[in-house]
């Protein structure tokens, strides 16, 4: 364990109270993307999946953890590719980029 | 090999909060995708060394999972139309839930006496519901905006239904919970079964309009179950990208459901247009109709210009057609802006994605706050694929299931055109008044046909 008991719970404050400032200074033009963005983050999950089928022991676990892992996978993998096309789009444009500043 | 592992996954972490941070602004977006990314392929490469990662059979279902997993989401990311995101987005996040609930089964599997605290199992219990909700819940919300769905299904009682079945599984997961590691395997499958019954039922009367706040809803409850599920595997990493999605998804969902003025609770516990009653107040007027040539010609002898664009315009695949138009438009010396509901498209931010990709630069497009005061100064108003967030009854009729929501002022222009397919009323099924106002003009027929005859009729005026 690295991780003990109230350690946790200021990790978790601490990374609550970053998820909530990160987010209040977007525009809107940029909400859609952002919730793909953060769609893709916690993709992270797939790290999570690796290790519960790394340590499964029965086929049941083995069956459960394969599944999770193509999950993860898609989610992180999707999450990305989405995410990447639509901001893509948003940098053609960029020369009239003025509105991004006075948002 | 620890000290690597574990500074794979700090370094991920950080790199996870940079690009979260980096995407809030246009002009780092990009980058700040890509270092997430990088971030994410650290985490996943340091993950094959991990100690407990072991067994080759498992190292070859890890492989063949995320090839096959991965593989299917790159193509079908790739291919996805951007008017259908919003669902794709649906359909990832849910994948993402059922992974943490994954995750979950199996801890609770292997829990023994020995090896679990009660505090560890009822963060896993509670991870797991959250995270089974996000996923049946999630992919309802796709089927319904894939159209693979009818739109509401309610039954009488269902509130009841459903409370009790978040009650019951509630109290299985506080067995689960306490039960010191001794699992039973009948109390761990019916735990699970009766999550993801919950997550379905309770996204099954939620209407096609409010699916956005619940898709964020969902991706921040997905951020919540992987955090949780850091906690419970000692994972730092999953923690911190957890939570922080989980509070960012919150707030998101907030703003959404602001911007729409639905209460979340309303969205969650109601029908939507569940309250109006048949209320619906006489409409005074007529449509009048106008052709695609004559409101060219109008707008081409305009001094300013607004388009409104809705979701309508994006499935029409208008908006190559619309810019196209509002070149011609501003070459002739018209003041042309766009005016952007919070949720035109289907979330926000959607139609700012569809019109970039069109070519439609940020400065004239403009939010809610920032053009409704110019309405009463546009000559011309069109609102092309948009009806609901222009519908005046939200500002005039209490009984109207929209009333109070903010909408566009277009009928505060001199003159109103509406490109419209059919008659028939918008996504939430309310009569649109504007329609029948004096300043009105309806143009009938398809979005991208209608523009290019617009294109056309300024073309000609030469």
């Amino acid at each position: 364990m690295i991780i003990e008991g109230f350690i946790a719970l200021y990790i978790f404050m601490l990374a609550a109270f970053t998820g909530y400032e990160i987010i209040s200074k977007v525009p809107v033009i940029l909400h859609t993307p952002l919730m793909s963005g953060s769609n893709f983050v916690h993709g992270i999950v797939l790290v999570g999946t690796m290790v519960a089928l790394g340590h499964a022991t029965t086929p049941l676990e083995q069956a459960i953890g394969f599944v999770a892992v193509v999950l993860a996978a898609g989610n992180a993998v999707g999450g990305y590719v989405v995410t990447e096309r639509m901001l893509e789009m948003f940098k053609t444009s960029k020369k009239d980029d003025k509105k991004g500043d006075n948002a | 090999m620890s000290l690597i592992i574990n500074l794979a996954y700090f370094a991920a972490a950080v790199l996870f909060i940079v690009g979260l941070k980096q995407m809030s602004s246009p002009t780092t977006a990009r980058p700040g995708i890509i270092w997430a990314g990088v971030g994410m392929v650290i985490a996943t490469l340091v993950t094959f060394v991990h100690p407990e990662v072991s067994g080759g059979v498992n190292y070859t279902l890890i492989i063949l999972g995320i090839v096959i997993g991965g593989g299917l989401a790159w193509w079908s990311g790739k291919k996805v139309a951007m008017t259908d995101m919003p669902q794709m987005i649906a359909l990832y996040n849910g994948m993402g839930g059922g992974a943490a609930a994954g995750i979950g089964a199996i801890y609770l599997l292997q829990a023994t006496p020995e090896t679990v605290s009660n505090t560890g199992l009822a963060i896993a219990v509670t991870g797991s519901l959250i995270g089974s909700v996000a996923f049946s819940g999630s992919l309802v919300a796709y089927a319904k905006l894939e159209g693979l769905m009818k739109k509401t299904f309610t039954f009488g009682g269902q509130q009841i239904v459903n409370i009790a079945i978040f009650a019951i599984t509630v109290i299985l997961g506080f067995m689960l919970a306490t039960g010191g590691g001794e699992i039973g395997s009948a109390t761990l499958l019916l735990f699970f079964v009766l999550s993801l019954a919950f997550g379905i039922l309770m996204t099954l009367p939620i209407g096609g309009a409010d699916m956005p706040v619940v898709i964020s809803l969902y991706n921040a409850l997905t951020g919540l179950a992987v955090g949780l599920k850091g906690i419970v595997l000692d994972n730092p990493a999953l923690m911190i990208a957890g939570i922080v999605v989980g509070a960012a998804g919150t707030l998101l969902t907030q703003l959404m459901a602001k911007a729409m003025n639905r209460p979340i609770k309303n969205i969650l516990f109601s029908q939507f247009g569940s309250s109006s009653g048949g209320a619906e107040e006489e409409i005074e007027g007529t449509m009048k109709e106008i052709q695609a040539n004559d409101a060219g010609i109008m707008m081409a002898y305009a001094e300013k210009v607004i388009i409104v664009p809705g979701y309508g315009m994006a499935v029409a695949q208008a908006q190559h057609k619309i810019w196209e138009f509002t070149q011609l438009l501003q070459k002739r010396g018209v003041d042309v802006k766009f005016a952007i509901h919070p949720v035109a498209g289907r979330m926000p931010g959607h139609m700012n994605v569809l019109l970039a990709e069109a070519g439609v630069p940020y400065d004239i497009i403009f939010d809610l706050d920032e053009i409704n005061e110019e309405f009463k100064t546009a000559d011309v108003a069109m609102v092309i694929g948009a009806n609901d967030v222009v519908n005046p009854v939200a500002r005039t009729n209490p009984d109207s299931p929209i009333y109070g929501m903010p909408i566009l002022n277009a009928d505060q222009a001199h003159n109103v055109i509406c490109v419209k397919r059919g008659k028939g009323a918008g996504f939430s099924g309310i009569e649109n008044h504007l329609f029948y106002a004096d300043n009105n003009q309806m143009l009938y027929g398809d979005g991208q046909k209608v523009a290019a005859e617009l294109v056309a009729s300024v073309k000609a005026l030469g």
